[in-house]
């Protein structure tokens, strides 16, 4: 077993503080929808605002730090692997085969989780950030003399809202999944925290591997990539 | 460590900046509290009318106290003469009908039906003396009551079934040497008994208000801003602001709440961005009747039932009218939730001669609005539903005479007689009657504006925002948060997460199966 840094301090403060923002946007945010009762009415959008406008922050720092950091290359898709990482979740995860792509630093992502992300960041949060302010100012002229879009109806805005609260919620369950399926259930979810992340020692920890999959005999195709 | 120190500083200073930025604090006395310091001066007389020679008296005939009031405030009575209070008209334009002289003269309402035939009765409340029929003289301004507005002493008294005449007896020259600004009595006298007793008609108006609380109503409270009806309702040569669509057509001369409190009067933005389509009234008056009920529903069909050849009355639980012969089944109700209406300042009536459609009730006054049209908010209204007299060939309300002064004169309470109060009513209108009448279902929309709840007892956003049976639940054209929703689109998006905890399950059983069967090959 080895051990990589692969989540520098910023990413991982960036991560956490996101997921805790998206969790807590996800309960105001469906209160408000009418799916459940918590906080109540009021306090949910109050709540769901305030988190919002951190959430801007965040983002605005965010970018900042992909950029300065060339971190956004990271997140270009490449269709290269993506069909090994593709097989390595249909088949070879079950029979312990080993992870198709290796995790490093200047790769923490597999080909999947970057056309995941890459659609994540250029188009689903996009999405709910502009809906969502738009949702917040699309409507009156008010105090400070500042005058706000006076759009029409707030109708398309607040199902464009929900839709991409949906494709969240879609994607905080999948993530969720997905972080057990590292070196061990948990490692991931380890990496996450401190950074470090175990990965499986190359090449000769496949051997015992392949000698167990022998049993399934048709499944070869996990060691095929 | 320190990195996410930096970065947790970093953002701390950025979102107060964003913060400060946004918040100005606003520097001077809050607007509620100067608001608070102009009405809690009460003003005072300046010249006390009682030294008058002219008001010596004594005055023989009240019309003796209007010449007395005219000699000095020559001029005036012009004033009064072109006031509504006067004509019980105003030229209104009403939309699809054109420009029109209505008022209580001639505009149907679904509670005592109209004036004519019945003025003997009904004009009590007119600010005149002496109308009795058609023929009264509009033009004489020795007619003026001058007392009904202006008594300060609480001794005037207008008799029942006079015509306006003063009750007999009174000490004139007393009253008219206690004259001022208008108070409370002298509006509740008539506002709050409209429709034949207290609290009636409006539901938001009535006798509590003389003397009441703030919890019932912010503003006229004597614990609270012991503000006067003349205090909103303010005049300029007679003419008071303010009017109700009951009888009123045009978005003009209103009292509106943004007079005294302006457009953004919370602290709160996100309150004040709901006064762009939502009147202050919706939220502020989350109920009204809230000391003695109104009358929700007046049903005339079954009127002139007779115990022993004479009419009686019966009373609900509360001690109000259940049933009378001359007026037929009433429903009251006590602490109402209004219902809400788009209103965008114009309003339709039904007017006289009019024919219809007896199989739908009949909105005697549509109140136009909708979510598109710029000007239009939601409004609470207190809805009064009716079965009244119409004429079943013509299709056509029916004026009754009501009132009946000599046995056999055709008045519907002296004679209960329908046939013969729909002759005489419709002939003082100048209108046909075929001689065959039934009763129709009728709406009236009072748009509910007093009875203001002190801030803590204001509407809460659950009682909106919510999916089934909130107070907008019928208010529809727009998306309300919390209640509205695209089925489709939720339907889809929960079977997409569904699909995707599926999967997931599905995935990690198959890694676990696997994985045992693994640990059991070793």
């Amino acid at each position: 077993m080895t051990r990589e840094y692969v989540y520098p301090a910023f990413g991982r403060f960036w991560h956490w503080t996101q997921s805790f923002l998206i969790l807590f946007l996800a309960v105001t945010g469906f209160e408000i929808h009418g799916s459940l009762r918590f906080f109540g009415y009021e306090q949910a959008v109050r709540f769901h605002n305030g988190a919002a406008m951190a959430f801007l922050v965040l983002i605005a720092f965010a970018v900042f730090w992909h950029f300065t950091t060339d971190e956004w290359r990271q997140y270009v898709p490449t269709w290269e692997n993506v069909r090994a990482q593709a097989e390595y979740y249909l088949f070879g995860i079950f029979q312990d085969a080993p992870h198709p792509t290796r995790k490093t630093k200047l790769r923490k992502l597999n080909p999947l989780q970057k056309i995941v992300y890459a659609g994540l960041k250029l188009f689903v949060l996009p999405l709910v950030w502009i809906s969502g302010l738009l949702y917040m100012f699309y409507r009156y002229p008010q105090k400070y003399e500042v005058l706000a879009l006076d759009v029409s109806a707030l109708q398309p805005i607040a199902l464009a809202h929900t839709v991409g609260a949906f494709a969240l919620l879609c994607f905080l369950v999948a993530h969720l999944y997905l972080t057990t399926t590292g070196h061990t259930l948990t490692s991931n979810l380890k990496a996450m925290v401190t950074g470090w992340e175990e990965l499986q020692d190359e090449p000769h920890a496949a051997a015992p591997r392949a000698a167990a999959s022998m049993q399934a005999a048709s499944d070869a195709a996990p060691g095929d990539h | 460590m320190k990195k996410i120190l930096l970065a947790l500083i970093g953002l701390a200073v950025v979102a107060s900046l964003v913060v400060t930025a946004v918040r100005r604090s606003d520097a001077g006395p809050k607007p509620i509290e100067s608001l608070r310091q102009t009405y809690r001066d009460k003003a005072k007389p300046s010249v006390d009318h009682a030294l008058f020679a002219q008001l010596k008296g004594p005055f023989a005939k009240p019309q003796l106290v209007t010449a007395a009031c005219i000699s000095c405030h020559n001029g005036r009575h012009t004033e009064v003469m072109a006031s509504s209070h006067w004509n019980w008209e105003r030229i209104e334009y009403v939309e699809g009908k054109g420009i029109r002289a209505i008022g209580k003269k001639n505009v149907l309402n679904n509670f005592c039906i109209g004036v004519a035939g019945s003025q003997q009765s009904c004009d009590k409340c007119h600010a005149g003396y002496g109308w009795a029929d058609g023929t009264f003289d509009f033009t004489n301004p020795m007619n003026v009551d001058c007392l009904a507005c202006h008594d300060n002493g609480g001794t005037y008294a207008k008799k029942t079934a006079g015509a306006g005449m003063p009750e007999p007896g009174l000490d004139l020259a007393l009253v008219a040497q206690k004259v001022g600004r208008p108070q409370r009595a002298n509006c509740g006298n008539c506002h709050f008994f409209g429709g034949g007793g207290n609290n009636v008609k409006h539901g938001d108006l009535e006798m509590a208000q003389f003397e009441t609380t703030r919890d019932v109503d912010v503003h006229m409270g004597t614990d609270g801003a012991d503000m006067s009806c003349v205090d909103c309702h303010t005049a300029e040569k007679h003419q008071m602001l303010g009017k109700a669509y009951s009888l009123s057509s045009m978005n003009r001369n209103r009292v509106t709440c943004e007079r005294c409190h302006g457009a953004v009067p919370h602290e709160d933005d996100l309150l004040n961005q709901h006064g762009y389509k939502v009147a202050c009234q919706t939220c502020h008056i989350p109920e009204y009747a809230k000391v003695n009920a109104t009358k929700m529903r007046w049903d005339w069909s079954t009127a002139g039932k007779l115990k022993d050849g004479q009419p009686y009355e019966e009373e609900d639980g509360q001690g109000n009218h259940a049933y009378m012969s001359i007026k037929g089944t009433f429903t009251w109700e006590k602490n109402v939730k209004p219902e809400y209406v788009w209103f965008g300042g114009t309003a339709s009536h039904h007017l006289l001669g009019e024919p219809f459609d007896p199989s739908r009730p009949l909105v005697l006054n549509p109140l136009h609005g909708e979510y598109d049209e710029p000007e239009a908010k939601i409004v609470p209204v207190k809805v009064h539903r009716a079965k009244q007299i119409y004429d079943t060939k013509n299709r056509t309300l029916i004026q009754p005479k009501l009132y009946s002064a000599t046995p056999g004169d055709g008045g519907y309470w002296g004679d209960f007689d329908w046939n013969a109060a729909a002759a005489a009513g419709m002939k003082e209108v100048g209108l046909p009657y075929s001689g065959s009448y039934a009763f129709a279902e009728t709406e009236m929309n009072w748009p509910l504006n007093h009875m203001v709840a002190p801030k803590e007892k204001s509407v809460s956003c659950e009682e909106c925002h919510a999916r089934e049976g909130g107070r907008l639940a019928s208010v529809k054209g727009f998306y309300l948060p919390g209640r509205d929703r695209s089925k489709l689109l939720d339907g889809l998006g929960t079977l997409l997460v569904l699909g995707t905890l599926a999967g997931v399950v599905v995935h990690g059983g198959a890694r676990y199966w696997f994985w045992r069967r693994r640990q059991g090959g070793k």
